[in-house]
């Protein structure tokens, strides 16, 4: 016997009553994070970035000013210290060197000099030259915007084209928003960051899909019904699958923070925020955007092709 | 969707039962798992260098200089041609891809041409009237030489490497003219970028009589070249040396660092024919002094003082015994035949990839348990099966890691965790289901089997596009995004599997045993 319910068994909350404010909402999200990445941008990593990260582990609790100071006088231009969970652990960012490759490597070499037995071990190091950096900059747009296509040219193959323009508006939502996240909170944009965004992305449509599946299915079972009751309708029989899932890869992503270390604690971050997001979107963009585009008109002329694949208006 | 033919459940214990074969190793030692019979995997997952420790170098070979090079020596050769043959030419040089002069003489066009000819293969000559020719290297000439320089430069670079002791290095060419090196274990990436940015062409030339010339310009035919030692005033000695070269460093057959009046110094040993030479140019020239050039620098430049005609000898400089073995390890391997760049290095220390994965360990423990717990306590018996199900997924991502050999990285691990999460969505949407189909009234095994039927259809869909979006991100994705797709989308197929397929079996199986006259979900 099931110990707990999280949904009352029959949920009836009016959500298409209330697309006005989730719109507004919607649009409040967006444009917050396109003003923030606009305004302070991301704080790129140095794989987008190029130039070096170091991550060490000193011997003592580290002076991180008498550091600050010491790496200052080396004439490197920017380096940033930062500390890394712990007060023995420092993260070092230089900024990309003047001048060809070996510039790059003699400022590696003349850091390592100058923190000497400071330092009791050398966790990792990271140099990326300008060269590679721009690359992985268009790879990662490039990817980001493949998946996007390739999502939205799913659903326009499985859906009809209303569900696949509603589907991709919502991805859209969820992609500036998430890095609207990443520019708010100034967490290092780095390539595994850039996977976290291309996951809510996959997540984010997921949950799109399951609430659109039933949404297709009852267009062809109740075919005189408002529209806006019969989405009402969709989402709350999904609702319970909704907030179940969501809550269980919550669990999973919340573990993953508190105990899988720094360096993918920035990724897991964008991730939970993603999840949140994504989760709301499908319910409070996607399905209400729905509403405006008629779908059942397109609907209609596939209720005798149960699979209704590759249907356009 | 309650019918369960019996191939079909032959079909989930085989799958399991290999999942778990797979899996087995990785609970051995590795000695253990080394000794396995051959026809038992024992294959263990393969950790990436994030996890495991070690260096990623991406190089570059600098072929515009090999492009470059190669039209400096065809002036050279066409210098000495028309020289020899006595044809008066002007504004011999190189513009762009091509190398250009002028005869004075038209009419000795065609004996010109002639020597064009003889000083290269492959070239594309282009004369005007009035005497002016343009030379360059055919495209497929210039191509297969980028090609050529690029397989050689991967050679060297896996003969250095290895001199180094480094266990199981990987050397891959990436795209036209890069080189990835993955090198794991390795904790001093310093020596090695060190050895890989070394050209090390060794030339043995002589050097020019008298005095630097005050105005730096060389006399022809030589150029002035530094060292490393130290004139009275402090400056470092410059030579003018010859540009010619008396014995190249390719032919040597062996070298070693060793001692000699307690300092640090290089012994050699040249094949026959530098053996020759070398005997040849040192017994005609008793009382000269000749340099020895590595990388345009001046290492040493002894007098000879008699005939060396054993085919050794011995490079002296100031070096520390590190130096004196790098460089003849340098010399072993042999010279790159273009300058390598590194652009790009990742180098983790052991330290903090064990604590990688020691932490991704605990979080996949824990996001298991609390998924487990939640999953029991949302839908009872149901919950505790597709916990079953839970757990056997884990040993399919797992096994499948080991038998396909994916590399597992640290954003991998966290593709696991997630996909602990989201697996259990397939059995939530199958739950929901038939929780509906129960409420409207139905049977269990109606309401199971129209809860199944109804749900599959929608988990392809949503397992799908994540799907797609993991293949893009394996596709062009570099490093860690790439292990994170191919957990990803391992994780996809197999909660499908373990959703379809077992989860349901388990439920066929209660079904048929308990004969439920109500579903508690």
């Amino acid at each position: 016997m099931a110990l707990i319910r999280y949904v009352p068994l029959n949920p009836k909350i009016d959500f298409l009553g209330r697309r006005n404010i989730f719109l507004a909402f919607s649009t409040l999200i967006v444009l917050g994070s396109l003003l923030l990445f606009a305004i302070q941008g991301l704080n790129l990593g140095v794989d987008f970035r190029g130039g070096i990260l170091l991550e060490i582990k000193t011997a003592e609790p580290a002076n991180v000013a008498d550091l600050r100071r010491r790496l200052g006088a080396l004439k490197l231009g920017e380096v940033t210290l930062q500390e890394f969970g712990s007060n023995t652990d420092l993260l070092i960012n230089v900024q990309r060197q003047e001048g060809d490759q070996g510039a790059q490597i003699l400022a590696i070499n003349a850091i390592k000099d100058e923190l000497g037995s400071t330092v009791a071990e050398y966790r990792r190091t990271e140099f990326v030259g300008p060269k590679v950096g721009s690359e992985l900059k268009i790879a990662g747009a490039l990817a980001t915007m493949l998946a996007m296509l390739g999502i939205a040219v799913y659903i326009w193959f499985r859906f009809e084209w209303q569900f696949a323009l509603a589907g991709l508006v919502a991805l859209l939502h969820d992609v500036a928003a998430t890095v609207g996240f990443f520019a708010l909170t100034q967490i290092e944009f780095n390539l595994a960051t850039l996977a976290a965004v291309l996951t809510v992305a996959g997540y984010s449509i997921n949950d799109t899909v399951v609430i659109f599946d039933r949404v297709r299915e009852t267009l062809r079972k109740y075919k005189k019904l408002p529209l806006a009751e019969l989405l009402n309708m969709a989402l709350n029989s999904t609702l319970s699958r909704t907030v179940l899932t969501s809550f269980t890869t919550l669990l999973a992503l919340i573990s993953l923070a508190a105990f899988g270390g720094e360096v993918i604690r920035g990724f897991t971050l964008g991730l939970i925020w993603g999840v949140v997001i994504g989760t709301y979107s499908s319910i409070g963009l996607a399905v209400p955007l729905l509403m405006f585009m008629n779908p059942r008109a397109s609907a209609a002329e596939h209720r005798d092709e149960p699979a209704a694949a590759g249907g356009t208006s | 969707m309650v019918q369960f033919p019996r191939w079909q459940v032959i079909l989930v214990v085989v799958v399991l039962l290999i999942g778990a074969t797979f899996v087995a190793p990785n609970l051995m030692s590795r000695e253990t798992a080394d000794n396995l019979p051959g026809w038992v995997p024992s294959q263990q997952i393969n950790l990436g260098l994030d996890l495991q420790g070690g260096s990623y170098l991406m190089l570059e070979v600098d072929l515009d200089t090999v492009v470059k090079e190669q039209l400096e020596n065809l002036v050279d050769s066409l210098r000495i041609g028309l020289r020899r043959a006595r044809l008066g030419y002007t504004g011999l040089g190189v513009d762009g891809d091509t190398v250009v002069f002028k005869v004075r003489d038209a009419s000795t066009v065609d004996q010109a041409r002639g020597i064009v000819r003889n000083a290269a293969s492959n070239l594309l000559i282009d004369v005007s009237d009035d005497g002016a020719f343009r030379v360059r290297f055919t495209d497929q000439a210039i191509r297969d030489r980028r090609q050529n320089v690029v397989d050689q430069s991967i050679e060297i670079v896996r003969r250095r490497i290895d001199e180094t002791g480094t266990r199981e290095p990987s050397i891959q060419r990436q795209g036209e003219q890069r080189i990835m090196v993955q090198l794991p274990g390795v904790r001093d990436p310093e020596r090695i970028k060190k050895l890989l940015g070394k050209t090390a062409k060794l030339t043995f030339r002589f050097v020019e009589e008298g005095a630097v010339p005050a105005n730096g310009r060389p006399p022809p035919g030589t150029e002035i070249l530094p060292s490393d030692e130290l004139d009275p005033l402090g400056n470092p000695r410059r030579y003018v040396v010859k540009r010619r070269v008396m014995v190249s460093g390719d032919t040597l057959t062996d070298a070693a660092a060793t001692f000699q009046d307690g300092q640090p110094v290089v012994s050699f040993t040249f094949d026959s024919v530098g053996a020759k030479r070398f005997a040849d140019a040192t017994r005609a020239n008793v009382g000269r002094v000749f340099a020895i050039v590595l990388d345009n620098k001046v290492i040493s430049a002894p007098v000879i003082r008699d005939a060396i005609l054993g085919g050794r000898g011995i490079i002296s400089g100031s070096f520390t015994t590190q130096e004196a073995q790098d460089l003849a390890l340098l010399l072993r391997a042999g010279a790159l035949p273009a300058p390598l760049k590194i652009l790009e290095e990742r180098t983790v220390g052991p330290g903090l990839g064990a604590d990688s994965v020691r932490a991704g360990k605990i979080a996949s423990v824990l996001g298991m348990v609390f998924v487990v717990i939640f999953m029991g306590a949302a839908y009872g018996l149901f919950g505790l099966l597709a916990n079953v199900a839970l757990i056997m997924n884990l040993v399919l991502i797992l096994g499948a890691l080991s038998g396909l050999q994916a590399t597992l990285t640290l954003p991998g691990i966290a593709g696991i965790v997630l996909t602990i999460g989201m697996a259990v969505d397939a059995n939530v949407l199958i739950f929901e289901r038939i929780r509906e189909e129960v409420r409207q009234g139905r049977g269990p095994v109606t309401a199971i089997d129209a809860g199944y039927r109804r749900a599959i259809t929608t988990i392809i869909d949503s397992n799908l596009t994540t799907l797609i979006a993991a293949l893009l991100l394996f596709q062009f994705g570099t490093g860690p995004v790439k292990g994170f797709a191919v957990t990803l989308a391992i994780g996809l197929v197999t909660s499908m599997f373990t959703a379809i397929m077992l989860t349901r079996l388990l439920v066929v199986v209660w079904l048929r045993k308990r004969r439920p006259q109500a579903l508690a979900i």
